[in-house]
Parts: C-alpha cells; structure tokens; sequence
C-alpha cells in the first residue's frame, strides 16, 4: 500500500520516516549524538527553566524543582539509551543462540558463561520453564541452567540503568558484580548437589536435542527496529513509576534534613537483611517498578546493603515463577533453589552492610 | 488453508501475538485455521526454547517475543 502524497510537506516528512530503515547505522550515529548533547545540556536547562518560574530561588521549592526537572530526564534519557542499546545487543543472543554456546559445558566455566549471557539474553519469566527443558534437553548441566535462571531476572539493563542514574556508576556496578556472583555461585552449589533425580519425570524422558542455534540473520535495520521496539515498550511501561518516584525523592530532597532518619532498615541491626530478603522473595515486580522503593527506603536511612538485598529478592526469585517451575521441578529441588539464592542474597547484603 | 499454531503457557506476550495473527489474517483477508497450544509438554515438542512461538503448517518460524506486524503478514 503505497500512501497518496498530496502535499510535498508530507513527502518530506514520509521520506524521513524511512531514514532509519534506509541507513540504520548513520541514523544511529545522529540519535546518539542527539542523545549525547541533550544529555550534556540538562543541568543548565533545568536550572534556566526554574530560575523563570515564580519561586524563591534559594527556597525549599526551588531546591526540589530543581532536582525534580533535572532528574526526570536525566533518569528517562539514560533508561532510552540503555535500553535501545540493550535491545540491539539482545538481537544477537537469542535464547537458542544462548543454549547453543551453554551446551556441553562443563560446570564452573559454564556457570560463569551462563551468568554472563543471562545479563545480554532477552529473557521474560513466562519463557522460564520453556528455556529450563529445552537447555536440559539440550544437555546443558542443571547447574549451569539455573546459573542462567537467576542472573537473567536479577541483572537487566533495567536495573543497571536505574541504579546508574539515581545512585551512580559504583552502586550500578557493584549490583552487576553481586549478581553475577550469586548467580554463578548458586548455580555451582546447585550442580555440586547432584539434583538430577529431582526433576519431573516427563522432563527426564524428553528426547534429547542437537542445540544449533536458528540459522536467519536479521539486518541492521532489523535490529534497529528491535532496539526502538523494546524502547516503546519498556520505557512506555515504566515512565509512570519512574515519575512517582522522583516526585517522591525531589519531595525528600528539598524538605527532609539529611540527620533525619536511620528506622528498622539502619545498618547497625543484624537481622535487617534477612528479614528484607524474606518479605522479598515472595514479592512479584521488575527492576523499574521496585527502584522507586529502594530509593524511598534508602531516604528514610535503609543500609545500601539491605535495601539492594531486598531488591534482589524481589526481581530474582517470586511466587508465580516457583508456581510456574512447579510443572517442572519436584518441591524438594524448588526448596533447593529458593533457599540457595536467597542465603546468598543475604550473605551479599550482609557484607555490603559491613564493609561499606 | 493455513494451519497457524500460537505456542504459549498463556503470557501477556502470548496473548498479543495471537490478537495480532488474527489481526493480520482478518486485515488481509487470508482464511487461517488458529490454534493456541498451552500444553507445556506439546510445545516443547517444538524444540523451541522461548514463548511465545509461531507454527506454520508445522514449521517453526518465530520463538520468543511478539513478532513484527510485517512479519507476521509475510507468513500469511
């Protein structure tokens, strides 16, 4: 269907239209220097655009505008590059490009690649138990399967970019170290415990495969267009919680003294991460709707440790997932697993909470 | 006639692909025979290893994510 057009204004808007299909890689060029500049020049717009409204300049309001128009776009901006970057990446793992390179692994190295690619696979918890059968099938060491299971929820450009942008580069950092640590490590013990006779009989019997991965090659344009398609849809999904919590924090920033605070989630109690962990693991969200959490409960004087324990807890491991393994997995191997994960969730906030 | 088969455990995700195959066929005006098949142990006869998947006469042309609108118009 070729659109009528009438007016030479909307030809030239048609023909613009087709820019990111015809040169994908020069479009992307210019995005990202687009994107790069407006980023550079957010701090002396947001302060021009207060400065013009009718507030005290140095009053509490003033402060929390401030904050509030600096940090919103700053936290939207970085999530649409992380993500549209995250989305092209994904395009070259595919989960059965991801099972060809997991099978025959050996268990160490292939916890360790399992972990990795768990952070780069498109991953969505409905796919869970389709991708637990076909890489046993496919002869990849329950081990190193659950390795993958956990870091894929856990570490997500989500995440990552979420952190990044409220509470900068080294927390950023230290969840993908953590993550991928308790990934790999429970993903060891789980294999060291030989828990194969606890899957599901009819899994067991499943004729075993040939993992290759699937043969077509998609264009850059194509992955272009992938990268843009998960921009419309995470971003468009998580803008409104994103706003909520900023409003939130600017709310914080400009009122509440800093002295305030240090509640039951303080870093001096013990016991603070486990019970932090243990309300999480039953709880269902993603990465985006659960920082707004962590970053009100860091502002009431949460440990950094306990709060991103909790977070943890909540995106690696919940109820309608061990519901959905169920078909899978025989309860003593769900136990197994719940039960690794979240001691070393635990373990991991406990010693953040000490060393930091 | 088409055979087009939607492989899923009943996601979101799922769910859309199969609005969108309907969609697609109604639009072009293709007759299809639509199947959804959420029976775990059937789909990964399939040997696909992410949901939700598309069948076409009994071949595997999509796993994993809803696919693109032109995409699924050039299964049609």
């Amino acid at each position: 269907m070729v659109p009528s057009a009438s007016t030479p204004r909307r030809r030239v808007v048609l023909e613009l239209r087709d820019v990111p299909r015809r040169h994908p890689r020069a479009f992307l060029v210019v995005f990202a220097a687009a994107w790069l500049t407006l980023y550079r020049s957010l701090l002396p717009l947001s302060t021009a655009l207060v400065d013009r409204l009718p507030v005290a300049k140095d009053g509490h309001l003033a402060e929390s505008l401030r904050f509030f128009f600096y940090d919103t776009p700053k936290v939207l901006l970085l999530l649409t590059g992380v993500v549209l970057a995250m989305g092209i990446v994904n395009t070259y793992f595919t989960a059965a490009r991801t099972r060809a390179l997991l099978a025959g692994r050996r268990e160490g190295v292939g916890n360790v690649l399992a972990a990795t690619l768990g952070v780069v696979t498109p991953f969505c918890s409905c796919s869970a138990v389709p991708l637990f059968i076909g890489f046993v099938q496919a002869g990849v060491p329950l081990g190193v399967t659950f390795s993958f299971l956990v870091s894929a929820p856990m570490v997500n450009e989500v995440a990552l970019a979420m952190l990044f942008a409220m509470f900068g580069f080294r927390v950023a950092a230290l969840y993908l170290a953590l993550g991928l640590s308790i990934a790999i490590l429970s993903g060891w013990i789980i294999g060291r415990l030989r828990l194969e006779h606890l899957l599901e009989a009819w899994v067991r019997d499943m004729p075993k495969v040939q993992a290759t991965a699937d043969g077509e090659r998609p264009s850059f344009a194509e992955r272009l267009d992938a990268g843009f398609a998960s921009v419309r849809e995470i971003v468009g999904k998580v803008w409104p919680y994103v706003l909520v919590g900023i409003a939130v924090g600017a709310g914080i920033h400009g009122y509440v003294p800093t002295e305030l605070v240090a509640g039951i989630m303080g870093r001096s109690a013990w016991w603070t991460v486990p019970i932090a962990v243990m309300i999480g693991v039953p709880m269902y969200s993603n990465a985006a709707g659960i920082i707004p959490v962590v970053s009100a409960l860091l502002s009431k004087g949460a440990a950094l440790g306990t709060a991103l324990a909790f977070m943890m807890s909540v995106v690696a491991l919940s109820l309608p997932e061990v519901v959905i393994l169920r078909k899978v997995l025989r309860p003593k191997l769900i136990a197994v697993f719940v039960g690794v994960v979240a001691a070393g969730i635990v373990i991991v906030g406990a010693v953040f909470n000490a060393v930091l | 006639m088409k055979n087009v088969k939607v492989l899923g455990t009943g996601c979101p995700k799922c769910k859309a692909t199969l609005r969108m195959v309907e969609e697609v066929a109604r639009q072009k005006g293709v007759e299809i025979e639509l199947v959804k098949v959420e029976d775990l142990r059937e789909i990964m006869t399939y040997g696909i290893v992410a949901t939700p998947g598309v069948v076409i006469d009994g071949k595997v042309v999509h796993a994993g994510g809803v696919p693109a609108r032109d995409k699924v118009a050039s299964w049609l």
